[in-house]
């Protein structure tokens, strides 16, 4: 047994070795330090309304692309397979709502696959019904070389993940994973003593978003003198989150739990309050559940959040292309508040869901809630 | 089976002693956890270990019925997750529905079997394919209920099953709801399959169904009877899962295959005719036991899937010797 269990232990650091070999780098000190300084930039744009604003100043002229309406908009959307994506479709539907000069939405749904989805761009440029390309790519590097095929024919719009090309109009985004993990381990440093036990737990290895959330966050976490006890990946499973908890706080005491997304920082509180131990520090997200848990508890913490408004940004940077306006560019960086105690009653609201992603900046959109599947 | 059952007077001495090797397995593991770990020898170590294994304990138990029968049952994982989906939906946050809610949902379950059974026996479709074709549709059901996300919350009320501790007992401190569902449904499930003629009937198919069906067994009845059982089992599982750990629209995700795996750790053999209920309940707690562990030992993630695999086999590998043993 003894032999077996070296020898697989020898396999799995040479597969683990040659993973590292491979990935790309989810550890860069430069853009560390830059989403650092972004978080507390003061952003340009009409206050309050978070989803205009941009953090780093740059107008492209798009003169060359303006045309009469009524306009066709196609979006090739990476996929409509979790929670946060249905928010943010529903949000960009409704955007679509307030724009009479859009005359037609075409949805192509890849549903989570780089070559549904560069076949649909392939289709939507051969149809040749669309003003400009809203394009959410599923991966990076799949969808450049369509991306760049795109930009030949059509302004083309690129949000949440990003392409390897300049080609397009702008690229929409907030500030990114390692400001999120930022935030939220920066909560937790100024928030428990030195040396304290932070729990760190991740949904999945290998997602670029959430690699260098963690990054992000130990970097924080470390240089603030506090303990690690571990980083688990929990698959985004309930059940699994939950157990994961209970067996650290068998082991000792846990002063905080930092998360990379908060779809199951519910069933980590609940770790704590059935086991009958006090809730530590919490780092979540901005689902609802979370956010009512967070209140009702009185909890000392924070949801640092990956705004969904970025889908209302991506159709308003389209029609702004269209109608000849200048818009930021190459990015437009979008502010990335965190939820805090001082600004938590303001986003809860428990008529909806509870993986609602309250940063959706929809409150006061017309079909709100209902078309967001509250009451 | 003729030539194990014949014989009558003579096995039994060496059946006896016979103890099935996955409680081996189950007590060698359970030594490593509490020798990395003292803190599971305390009550609130292994009762959160036997509530949180107790979901997928009943499910192995009631897909133990279809495995013997000669099949396997693929869509339980996707009513586990039907059921939470769809219980927090209907339920919409009003404590008083609770009741009808469960109670619907066993319908639902039963339904679920039925329809099983039926494709299995009178479209002649394998019910590996019938089951898979029942995972996707049920998924897809779910999907559209959902419209991909949680629309409700569980009350306190339906969470009670899988989420509460009884505290303040003598001796034990802590005793969850869970475990108490685990023993009535696992004991209820045991004396089912070992102690009346639909078990010998069950296992009487799987072994042979020509020999079953000349023998006066009602084939399709039964067989039916085993799907309906496995679908009720997998309702008990999600409403104790979604009482353990809250709505997500992906919850049973993977359950299928826990459970045949839990069933085969066991002793069950896969293409029927044998298994043992408490020794399923046994295989789904090793399955945990090596969760758990590889949770203490701390290492990093690949290696502990790597490890996990191993033990796995290995563990299997140790259920199986036990058919050399008695000549099969």
């Amino acid at each position: 047994m003894k032999k077996i269990l070296a020898l697989a232990l020898a396999a799995g650091l040479a597969l683990t070795g040659a993973a590292f070999a491979q990935a790309p780098n989810f550890d860069d000190p430069a853009e560390f330090a830059r989403q650092k300084a972004l978080l507390t930039t003061t952003p340009m744009g009409p206050a309050d309304m978070p989803w205009e604003q941009y953090l780093v100043d740059g107008m492209k002229d798009t003169a060359s692309f303006k045309k009469e309406g009524p306009y066709t908009v196609c979006f090739s959307n990476a996929g409509v397979n979790n929670p946060w994506r249905v928010v943010g479709f529903t949000d960009l539907q409704q955007e679509v709502a307030l724009h009479p000069e859009i005359g037609e939405l075409v949805h192509v749904d890849a549903e989570g696959s780089d070559d549904k989805q560069i076949a649909d761009i392939d289709d939507l440029l051969a149809g040749g019904k669309c003003s400009i390309l809203i394009v959410s790519p599923n991966t990076t590097a799949a969808l450049t070389p369509a991306v760049e095929k795109a930009c030949a024919v059509l302004p083309v719009i690129v949000f949440d993940r990003g392409v390897n090309t300049d080609c397009p109009v702008t690229f929409v985004h907030p500030v990114g994973g390692y400001g999120f993990g930022i935030q939220g381990a920066e909560f937790i440093a100024a928030n428990v003593k030195k040396g304290a036990n932070v729990l760190m737990l991740r949904i999945l290895p290998g997602v670029d978003v959430l690699e260098t959330r963690y990054s992000g966050g130990k970097h924080v976490l470390e240089d603030a003198g506090l303990n690690i006890v571990g980083a688990e990946f929990t698959d985004g499973d309930n059940a699994k989150t939950k157990s994961i908890v209970e067996d650290y706080l068998q082991r000792g005491t846990i002063d905080a739990v930092w998360m990379d997304a908060g779809a199951t920082a519910v069933a980590a509180v609940e770790a704590f309050q059935d086991g009958g131990y006090p809730i530590p520090v919490f780092v979540g997200e901005d689902q609802q559940d979370y956010l009512q848990t967070w209140q009702a508890n009185g909890m000392t913490a924070i949801a640092p959040t990956y705004p969904t408004y970025q889908w209302r940004t991506a159709i308003i940077a389209a029609v702004k292309t269209l109608k000849g306006e200048a818009v930021p560019s190459p990015e437009w960086i979008l502010p990335q508040p965190a939820i805090t105690m001082d600004t938590l009653d303001k986003f809860v609201n428990p008529k909806m869901p509870p993986l609602h992603y309250a940063m959706c900046g929809c409150e006061a959109m017309a079909n709100y809630p209902t078309a967001w599947g509250g009451q | 089976m003729t030539e194990q059952t014949l014989p009558h007077a003579d096995r039994r001495k060496r059946q006896l002693p016979q103890i099935n090797p996955v409680y081996f397995v189950l007590a060698a593991l359970i030594v490593a956890i509490v020798v990395m770990n003292p803190a599971f020898a305390e009550p609130t170590g292994y009762m959160n270990f036997l509530k949180r294994a107790a979901p997928l304990a009943i499910l192995a138990a009631g897909q133990l019925y279809v495995i013997v029968s000669g099949g396997f049952d693929l869509s339980v994982g996707s009513v586990i997750t039907l059921v939470v989906v769809g219980s927090s939906i209907l339920s919409n946050n009003d404590p008083n529905s609770t009741w009808w809610v469960i109670a619907t949902m066993f319908a639902i379950g039963a339904g679920v079997g039925l329809i099983n059974g039926l494709v299995v026996c009178y479209l002649k479709v394998p019910s590996l394919i019938a089951t898979l074709g029942m995972m996707i549709t049920l998924n897809g059901v779910a999907f559209m209920w959902s419209g991909g996300s949680p629309r409700g919350y569980l009350t306190d009320q339906f969470r009670f099953f899988g989420r509460v501790n009884i505290s303040d007992l003598p001796l034990i401190r802590i005793l969850p709801v869970a475990l108490i569902v685990l023993i009535v449904l696992g004991f209820a499930l045991y004396w089912l399959m070992h102690r009346t003629n639909l078990g010998r009937m069950i296992h009487a198919i799987g072994d042979n169904p020509r020999a079953a069906n000349l023998a006066g067994v009602p084939v399709n009845r039964v067989r039916i009877l085993a799907f309906i059982v496995s679908s009720l089992s997998a309702v008990a599982a999600g409403i104790m899962l979604g009482g353990f750990a809250g709505v997500s629209t992906d919850v049973g995700t993977g359950y299928e295959l826990q459970a045949i795996t839990a069933a085969v750790l066991g002793g069950a053999q896969l293409l029927g005719g044998r298994g043992s209920v408490p020794a399923a309940i046994a295989g789904a707690l090793t399955l945990n036991a090596i969760f758990t562990l590889l949770n203490f030992l701390g290492l990093p993630q690949p290696i502990r899937q790597v490890v996990q695999g191993l033990i796995l086999i290995a563990a299997v590998a140790v259920a199986m010797q036990r058919r050399k043993h008695t000549g099969r």
